[in-house]
């Protein structure tokens, strides 16, 4: 494998100086290595190094607030997430007067919210029994949230495909309480 | 009888055209590679599942996060040259400054930058590496200074010019900033109707 050539200091012991015959391969191993090494690593950064996106649509902001018209919903079908200060989450089903679960505190991730939306989501379709009509998630970031939690939470929205949600900074005086006696 | 002799085969093979193939592929790779340039502001992007990937061109990217000392700070980023040229003279004419050719050039090249229009020539006079390292105060965005509304109003307008196209907004927060931050900035697109956007995120684990 190795024929490169390194000058072996034989002391010639005075004799004749023996010219060896060159041998004019260059082990190229090495270097391929190097090359290809150097491929698969331009050839990753170039494609990973394009960050990726979420899309976002709001709905249309009216200043004109007689044009506002507010859209009812059954409020069986809601479920409303409160955001809170470090990294906490509350929701609840339905009205805060007479919810039909919680509110609890959840935690983010596979085996908080998302579990709890994944089943909220079959209930409500199995109460309307119309595939069309499913949850209806309300995402209230309170002022003390960080963009992490709200990225995290449309995350969970897309993970467990659910279509319909609205991210609404507003509060009621209870919903204030709920979230300040925390 | 003659002994069949059995030739000794040589063991190593021949690597020049592998090697040509490798080093022309690599020099392939590293000419289309685009190089990172430090950003002015860095934040650190929360991560999503989320696959889409976001546009080359006529994209405007609103950077929020906070810088050294500690303040929330907005930065604005335009991509594509011509659309930045563009958006300099709008710019340059509302607010009453006049920019040269040489400033044009300079900036169609620059990446996100954060200061006030006033000072805006500054900061192109600067070299590419010290530009990072000055301290950017960031784009105005008060209801008395709003520049950040002028700016997304000038490139949305350069984009349409240029290219026919509606220029795409991309928010890029930092995970540590507030909500009420971010909220603002969306009011101040959502002001100009611009209600559907695009949030910078990384990428996220499988088994998230």
């Amino acid at each position: 494998m190795a024929e490169l050539n390194t000058g072996d200091g034989g002391g010639g012991k005075g004799g004749k100086v023996r010219s060896k015959k060159q041998n004019s391969k260059v082990d190229l191993t090495a270097m391929v290595d190097l090359a290809f090494l150097l491929i698969t690593f331009f050839m990753l950064t170039t494609s990973l190094s394009k960050p990726q996106s979420m899309d976002l649509s709001l709905p249309d902001k009216d200043d004109d607030p007689t044009k506002n018209k507010d859209i009812k919903v059954d409020e069986n079908r809601t479920m409303t997430v409160i955001l809170g200060e470090n990294n906490k989450l509350t929701y609840y089903m339905g009205l805060l007067a007479s919810p039909k679960v919680g509110p609890k505190d959840i935690a983010y991730g596979k085996n908080g919210i998302r579990r709890e939306l994944l089943t909220q989501k079959r209930a409500v379709i199995q109460y309307t029994g119309d595939s069309k009509k499913g949850i209806i998630v309300i995402i209230k970031p309170t002022k003390k949230s960080n963009y992490r939690n709200l990225v995290d939470i449309l995350d969970e929205m897309q993970i467990s495909g659910v279509s319909t949600y609205a991210i609404v900074p507003e509060f009621t005086p209870e919903e204030t309480k709920l979230v300040d006696n925390k | 009888m003659a002994k069949i002799k059995m030739k000794k085969k040589s063991t190593s093979t021949d690597m020049t055209a592998m090697c040509d193939v490798a080093f022309l592929l690599l020099t392939f790779f590293i000419l289309t590679a685009t190089a990172k340039v430090p950003e002015a502001l860095p934040v650190d992007m929360p991560s999503s599942v989320a696959q889409t990937k976001l546009p080359d061109t006529d994209l405007a990217i609103i950077t929020i996060g906070k810088g050294k000392d500690g303040k929330s700070k907005v930065f604005f980023d335009l991509k594509g040259r011509e659309i930045r040229k563009r958006t300099l003279e709008g710019m340059g004419a509302k607010f009453g400054v006049t920019f040269s050719e040489d400033d044009k050039a300079k900036f169609a090249l620059m990446d996100d930058f954060g200061v006030p229009v006033a000072n805006l020539k500054d900061i192109i006079a600067m070299k590419a590496s010290d530009r990072t390292k000055a301290n950017q105060p960031g784009i105005p965005i008060d209801s008395l200074d709003n520049q950040l509304k002028e700016w997304l109003l000038v490139s949305r307008r350069a984009a349409i010019d240029l290219d026919d196209k509606e220029l795409q907004i991309a928010i890029k927060g930092d995970a540590k900033e507030q909500y009420p931050q971010i909220k603002k900035i969306m009011d101040i697109l959502q002001d100009q109707k611009i209600n559907s956007f695009n949030l910078v995120t990384g990428m996220r684990g499988k088994d998230f």
